[in-house]
This record gives C-alpha cells, structure tokens and sequence, in this order.
C-alpha cells in the first residue's frame, strides 16, 4: 500500500489521542493545564506529519496523472 | 460605540461581497464554484472558516465554561487530526472525478455514479434536513452576539436579521467566491480577534496564573467530566466534514489539487488557534461570571468581552464573533441552494455555447440567487422559536453527516458498491439517528447506557456494515458509471 506509513502515524496519533496518563493532572505547565497543553502540542504534531506527508507521498491517492497535468502549477 | 464598529465591520464585508460581484459570471459554474479557480491560501481561510462557526466560539466557550479544559481534546484536537486526514484521502479524489464529469454537488456525483434519481433526491433531502441545525446555529449566534454586546439595546431578532440581510447580500452578489473572500477575510478577523479576547480576558482576571487560583479545580483537567468512551466516540464526529455540502462546495472550487496541499498542512494549527482562546476564556469566564445555567452558557464569551473590553475593543471582539458564525452562514446557505438548483434545473450535458447556454446559465444564476433567500428567510423565522443549546444542537448535526460519510467514501473509492447498497446506508443512518435523537430529547446529555459513548459510535458502523452488507449481496454497478468513476481502472 502506498505511503503505508502515513496510515500508521495517522492511527498511533489516533492512539495518542486519549492522553489517560494526563486525565487528573492538576499541575500547570507553561500556565496551561498538562494535558490542555498536551494537545495543543498534538495539534502541532499532526501538522507536522502533514507537511512530511505532502512533500514525500505527493499526490494523494485517486488522483490520475490527467488530473496531475491538468494543475495548472505543474 | 460597539454598534458603530460592527456596522462598520458589516459595510466591509458588504464591500468584498460587491467587488466579486463584478468578477461574477452569469452560470451556475461560476455561482456555485467559482469556475474552479480557488487557490490556496482563499481555500484554506474559507474551508476553515467555513467550518468554523457559532459552534467553535459560542459553544466551545459555553461547553468549557461548564466542563472545563477537556472540551479542546473533545472537538478541537480531534478534528486537527481528522479533518487533514479526510482531506487528504478524500477531497482531492472528489474534486478530480466532480471535475472531470462536471458535477458541482454530492446528489449529482451519487446519481451519477449508482444511476439512481432516486437516491440522488434521498441523499439531497437528507443533507438539507441536517443543514437546517447547522444554520440555526449561526442565526442564532448572530443575535445572541448583538444582544449581548448592546446589553439588549439591540434584541436577538434584530442580530439576526441583521446578518441574514448581510449574508443574503454578498451571496447573493457573488456567489462561491464571494463567499471565499469575505470568508478569508473573516476568518483572518476572527483568528487575531479570539486571540485578543483571549488575551485580554486573561489579563483582567489576572493572567494565566489565575487559572489554579480562581477557577474550580475540577475545570481544569479532564477527569469525571469528560468520559473516556465519549472522547473515543466523539473522534468520529469530526468526520462529518466529509459529507458537509458546504465544505464538499468549496473543495469543488479548488483550482487544482495541489491547492489541497496547505489546507491539510495548516489546518491543525488553526483548528488551535481559535479553540484554545475559546476555551480559556470559558474556563476563566467561569469565575468571574458564576450561575449561568445550561444554554445560557452560549453566551458567556460575548458577555466576558462586556465585562473586561471597553467600547471600541469590544465591537472589534464581537465583530471577530459575527466573522466566524457568518463564514460558515454563507457557504451552508450557498450550498442548500446549490442542492436544490442544480436539482431542479439539471446540470447542461454536452458542450457549445451559444444563446440557449447562456440562458440557462442566467436562470441557474437567478433560480440559485432565489432559493438562498428563502433559506435564509427559513432559518431567520426558525431561530425565532428555537432554544436548544448551541453545542448540543451542533453535535447532533454533525452526528447525521457522520453517519453519511461511508456513502460518500464508497462512492469514491469502491467500485463494488451497489446502488442497493448505497440505499441501506442511507436508510440505516436515518432511522438509527431518528431514534436516538428521539430518545435523547428528553435527555440533553445523553449517551449510548450513560456510558459517554456517542451514538454516532453506533449509527456510522451500522451505515458502513448495512451499505458493505447489500452491495456485496447484490448485483455490481454497470462498467459504463464505473468507468466516469475509476478511469485509471476501466476495462
């Protein structure tokens, strides 16, 4: 499968998404709570992915080599 | 002071409204996509701001004010991981076959491709019944936000009013992209102005520090008040934005997939950059605004802005308000015309151009025009009698175009699905979501046993399973519509 490894990031963030370990945290980090913070930084690790994904398993899947030449920025 | 700046923040964006109108052509292609022109940076503000709404500001606040931090995790986070993700697998694909068969909405693309007029009208009759919360919603918003910030000088009717004459106006001038540059305009207003809420908020109640010092504890982590099951099940939720006519709309617009490209790469980060400040401010609001019960929360941004901004600041904040419930107002308004324009007059097949065509791009123009404004008038006259809570009223919406998304993605991508399959799909999500949203209006929280399990964990599996179920026991679509589908794959 192509990019198989976008597939397993994408499901171990899925995992990591259910931050259990900072559920009864009450310390402040930063001056956010833990696991507030927590995912704020989860949002910047998926852009991240993103952006790997986007320069190295460019274009998407379902997209035709027609459809490819036809973008009018090459 | 308040009202002068919004109103003049208003007759901006009636301005960009009126300079699109001039780049307007008179065809439906260009009314409702833009003659596919969108590149990416006006795609990525207007996906986002479209997306992002009443729900995002009014409801995040509200929800947070009243279980604290973890409704970040609850929408916020797990829609920064959903969405890019459907916007890679999918958007670019539907965007390529919508362009090469030259369909501008979902009902054309699902007609097309199981040569079924009857679930085509199915599907759009669904899609617009799921609409009609999602526009309450911003209708809602608006008035709430101008009654608030005026302290009543001007009533909820009036706000509302107000903004469903703004909207009407420059989606009605200039149709999608109109619509995408007033909506990155917006966007960019209420990404910097939820910011500086935030910030001045957190300055008057005493800084960040005081979250640990003034607010209940209990607000400031996850614990009892965000269930473990729920926030499984409510990562399902963000899937909706597969199936949203809206989005689906503006991705058409694109002018290329490439544009799809820093839309999947920033929308993460502006995904946090609204809901963070949204939630602080509930979560500090909570302190300083005590007692507010139920849907009385919507409000609690607005009026923490009344509490600590002056005058002017104040406006520029609630206008940042009115920016992100209209952007979404706009393009869901366009959308439900598209539905029934394109539905009723049929999109033109075969090419030539010549007086019939340009006729027919003329009665499209004005026939889509028409029905934004009865929609909009629909909605203005439903918020007038309706309550529920924003969020609530959200998710539940959002749980309906969920439970939509295997058809989509079958359509898409699996050549095997059936026709057959495709109705029980369809059947399956709405008599199961009839049903659980029958049984929880008597109960606004509820979950699957009290458990915190979301019903969409259970409609969306059931839709996939009974649309894999049918198609595999019946006979497979005909080469001729798999072929407008999977070119790369014909016989």
């Amino acid at each position: 499968m192509r990019a198989a490894w976008l597939w397993v990031a994408l499901a171990a963030l899925f995992l990591l998404h259910h931050d259990f370990w900072f559920w009864r945290e009450p310390r402040l980090v930063l001056g956010l709570p833990a696991g507030l913070l927590y995912h704020v930084t989860y949002c910047l690790a998926v852009a991240a992915l993103m952006a790997v994904a986007v320069h190295r398993a460019w274009p998407p899947p379902g997209i035709t080599e027609a459809d490819v030449a036809g973008d009018p920025r090459g | 002071m308040t009202e002068a700046v919004v109103a003049a923040y208003l007759v901006l964006v009636l301005g960009i409204g009126a300079f699109a109108r001039r780049r307007l052509a008179a065809t439906g292609e260009d009314y409702f996509a833009a003659s596919r022109t969108i590149g990416p940076v006006v795609l990525l503000a207007t996906l986002f701001g479209t997306h992002m709404t009443a729900f995002s500001l009014l409801g995040a606040s509200g929800e947070a004010y009243h279980r604290g931090v973890g409704v970040f995790s609850l929408m916020a986070s797990s829609s920064a991981l959903v969405v890019p993700a459907v916007f890679w697998f999918v958007a670019p694909r539907a965007w390529a076959v919508c362009r090469r068969n030259g369909f501008l909405t979902q009902v054309e693309m699902v007609r097309a491709r199981w040569e079924s007029p009857g679930l085509a009208v199915a599907l759009g009759a669904v899609l617009a019944a799921l609409l009609v919360p999602y526009l309450l919603i911003g209708v809602m918003g608006g008035g709430i936000t101008l009654a608030e910030i005026t302290d009543g000088r001007v009533p909820q009717w009036a706000g509302s009013l107000v903004m469903v004459l703004v909207v009407l106006a420059y989606v009605g001038a200039g149709g999608i992209r109109g619509t995408s540059w007033v909506n990155t305009f917006q966007t960019v207003v209420f990404i910097v102005l939820g910011a500086v809420t935030a910030g001045v908020v957190a300055a008057k109640t005493g800084g960040l520090g005081a979250l640990a010092s003034r607010v209940d504890p209990a607000l400031l982590v996850h614990g009892d008040r965000i269930p473990a099951l729920e926030l499984l099940s409510y990562t399902l939720i963000p899937l909706s934005v597969g199936t949203f006519p809206h989005i689906f709309s503006h991705w058409l617009s694109a002018e290329s997939p490439r544009a799809f490209r820093l839309p999947i790469v920033a929308y993460p980060l502006c995904v946090a950059a609204v809901w963070l400040p949204s939630v602080l401010v509930g979560v500090l609001a909570s302190a300083d605004l005590p007692g507010l019960e139920g849907p009385a929360a919507n409000s609690v941004l607005i009026r923490a802005i009344d509490l600590h901004a002056p005058g002017a600041l104040a406006g520029l904040l609630a206008a940042g308000v009115f920016a992100a419930v209209m952007s979404s107002l706009d393009s869901q308004s366009l959308a439900l015309s598209s539905l029934v324009t394109r539905g009723l007059g049929g999109r033109r097949r075969g090419g030539g151009g010549g007086i019939e065509a340009a006729a027919a791009g003329r009665r499209q123009l004005l026939l889509g025009r028409l029905v934004v404004a009865l929609v909009l008038a629909a909605t203005f006259a439903l918020s007038l009698v309706a309550e529920r809570s924003i969020f609530r009223l959200g998710v539940w919406s959002f749980t309906g175009f969920a439970a939509l998304f295997p058809l989509l993605v079958a359509a898409l991508w699996w050549r095997r699905a059936t026709a057959a399959g495709a109705w029980a799909s369809l059947a399956t999500a709405a008599a199961l979501f009839l049903y659980y949203f029958v049984h929880a209006a008597q109960n606004p929280g509820y979950t699957l046993g009290g458990t915190g399990f979301m019903p969409v964990a259970v409609i969306l599996p059931a839709a996939a399973l009974a649309l894999v179920v049918v198609s595999l026991l019946t006979r497979p679509p005909a080469d001729e519509a798999i072929a407008l589908f999977f070119p790369e794959r014909a016989r």
